[in-house]
């Protein structure tokens, strides 16, 4: 397997309290990789170290490397803008921009960009619903407001709108929690046709999710990961008691 | 977002319980307000009568104020309180949204709560002493060091034309602004603040920078209720009485230039209140009062308004 992303003994904290244990993980390019384990394990932490979105809270701290495509992003030469405009991230609520458009909140990472060439806006915007599976729906109400739509939609809009900026990977931190069993398998269809372009990393505590959809799994338990490996052995074969005890629902 | 309503009347309870009495009281208190609000209008209206059946509707467009022929037109002061609210606004408005994003999106932690406390102290000045301080301090200021360049760069405007004796609408204008800040800037921080996470950290995602963050995620989600921060300003330079009447000049007239001196609806009710003698006197006063009291409630509305129908945000902050 060739990793798109490799973590090298990464620990991460929020002022004294240590969440993250040295993680060693590597993520495989153009896989999905699932993050699962019980709340507060740090699961989600652990993604957000992967495009720098952890330190965007305040006394968050991260020591260790994260290599992308052998380069660390954590190097003080980097610049955290570029590295997020590189690795999107779809967020456990729907966060569209409530005052834009359905265009225009797919179009803003864009014009962020400094594109503003009204025929190129057109064609990724179309493009990029398209890829989210949204287009039908919408194509007929562009001008319409971000938050007109369901929440299954605007988690669609969200990955459209991430998607626009044509990242390597993206980051998925529990993207379905808030939806429903329908809205669920249609981005959980969504996903597994992404990773031909993209590298996915998908943080989930609903394990047959994960089972689902990821090539890879680490469990992570308080901090630390404790297995990782193929989604079929770590579902079937697991290496670690624990491991075991959470997937057959002994704790969780 | 509405939240939802809990009503005492919905819990099961005997009469006259502590549920019941509590309502009452507090009941009653509620409608004291609007009693009494009631009650202000209908005296302006009343001892306005006099002055309203004098002058009908020559009163809001005479611009003669002569107490000794007893001949009463408020133009002047209507256009003093406006343009010199207005042009408060104008100066207020910038600084107070950079004071809001420094203190909510940018400075450091520490600093955040002592600014604000400052910043809010500024507003427990007493009106007085910042008149007198625009006499002293920043009447002379404007008159040697603002106005001239103004006029020497931008004197092709009739706004910045004539002399400058310090004691001005441009004076006024500024005196007002400084009063108006801290208002305009805790509220507008106040909801700045209450943007949530998940929309910075969409834009940030984008790789959105700093700035750009503001732009496009805190500031369109905060909209309406800086826009309702800025009419409480509006609302409060229209009626600020003392530190205004202290540095406007006090003359009614309608001038175009900003360095000539004016007069507002609270100053000459303020000035001349105790001097006013005969009845038709006290009663222009009152109209002028009473057309204040208008004005105000009318921005009011109609920002309200402009709040529901163009700044609604779903879920977004409220004025």
């Amino acid at each position: 397997m060739q990793n798109k992303i490799t973590v090298e003994n990464l620990n991460a904290s929020f002022g004294a309290k240590q969440v993250l244990h040295d993680i060693n993980i590597g993520i495989e390019k153009n896989g999905i990789t699932a993050i699962i384990g019980p709340s507060g394990c740090g699961k989600s932490t652990f993604i957000r170290c992967l495009n720098r979105m952890h330190e965007v809270v305040s006394k968050a701290r991260v020591s260790g490397k994260v290599l992308v495509d052998g380069k660390d992003i954590y190097d003080s030469d980097i610049d955290p803008v570029d590295i997020r405009r590189r690795i999107g991230m779809v967020f456990q609520k729907p966060n569209p921009f409530p005052t834009m458009s359905i265009y225009d909140n797919v179009a803003a990472g864009l014009k962020l960009n400094g594109i503003n060439d009204k025929e190129i806006l057109d064609k990724t915007v179309e493009e990029s619903l398209k890829k989210a599976a949204l287009w039908d729906e919408v194509k007929n109400d562009l001008n319409k407001s971000g938050v007109s739509l369901s929440g299954g939609q605007q988690q669609r809009l969200c990955i459209a709108r991430a998607l626009a900026v044509e990242p390597e990977v993206i980051l998925f931190d529990e993207p379905c929690s808030a939806l429903d069993p329908i809205s669920t398998s249609k981005i959980e269809d969504l996903m597994t046709g992404l990773k031909e372009k993209y590298t996915l990393v998908i943080v989930t505590h609903n394990m047959q999710q994960a089972a689902r959809v990821s090539d890879y799994t680490a469990f992570f338990l308080y901090g630390k990961m404790i297995e990782f490996g193929e989604t079929n052995q770590i579902f079937k074969k697991p290496k670690e008691k624990s491991t075991e005890d959470y997937i057959v629902g002994r704790f969780g | 977002m509405d939240r939802p309503k809990l009503s005492f009347f919905s819990i099961r309870r005997s009469k006259l319980s502590g549920d019941f009495i509590f309502e009452a009281v507090v009941g009653l208190f509620a409608l004291g307000v609007i009693v009494l609000a009631f009650l202000l209008f209908r005296e302006l209206l009343i001892e306005s009568q006099l002055s309203w059946n004098t002058f009908g509707m020559g009163f809001l467009t005479g611009s003669t104020w002569d107490p000794v022929s007893e001949i009463f037109g408020a133009l002047p002061f209507i256009f003093g309180t406006l343009v010199s609210s207005f042009l408060a606004l104008l100066i207020a408005v910038p600084f107070s949204i950079g004071i809001a994003i420094y203190l909510s999106e940018l400075a450091p932690e520490k600093l955040r709560t002592p600014l604000s406390f400052i910043i809010e102290l500024l507003a427990a000045v007493p009106s007085v002493i910042i008149g007198l301080w625009g006499i002293f301090i920043l009447a002379p200021f404007i008159r040697d060091y603002l106005a001239p360049p103004l006029s020497t760069y931008l004197g092709f405007l009739p706004l910045f034309q004539g002399p400058m004796y310090g004691l001005s609408m441009l004076t006024g204008g500024v005196i007002l602004a400084i009063m108006i800040i801290p208002i305009t800037s805790s509220v507008s921080r106040e909801v700045i603040m209450t943007v949530p996470l998940q929309q910075r950290e969409a834009a940030l995602a984008l790789g959105a920078t700093g700035w750009e963050t503001t732009r496009i995620a805190v500031l369109p989600y905060a909209r309406s209720g800086i826009f309702g921060a800025v009419i409480l300003g509006f609302g409060r330079a229209i009626g600020e009485t003392m530190a205004v009447t202290m540095v406007i000049g006090n003359s009614p007239r309608i001038s175009e230039s900003l360095f000539s001196p004016s007069y507002t609806m609270a100053s000459v009710i303020a000035n001349e209140f105790v001097e006013a003698t005969s009845k038709l006197y006290i009663s222009s006063l009152i109209e002028i009062g009473f057309l204040l009291l208008l004005i105000s409630v009318i921005i009011n509305i109609a920002a309200r308004i402009l709040v529901w129908k163009m700044f609604k945000v779903e879920g977004g902050g409220r004025a």
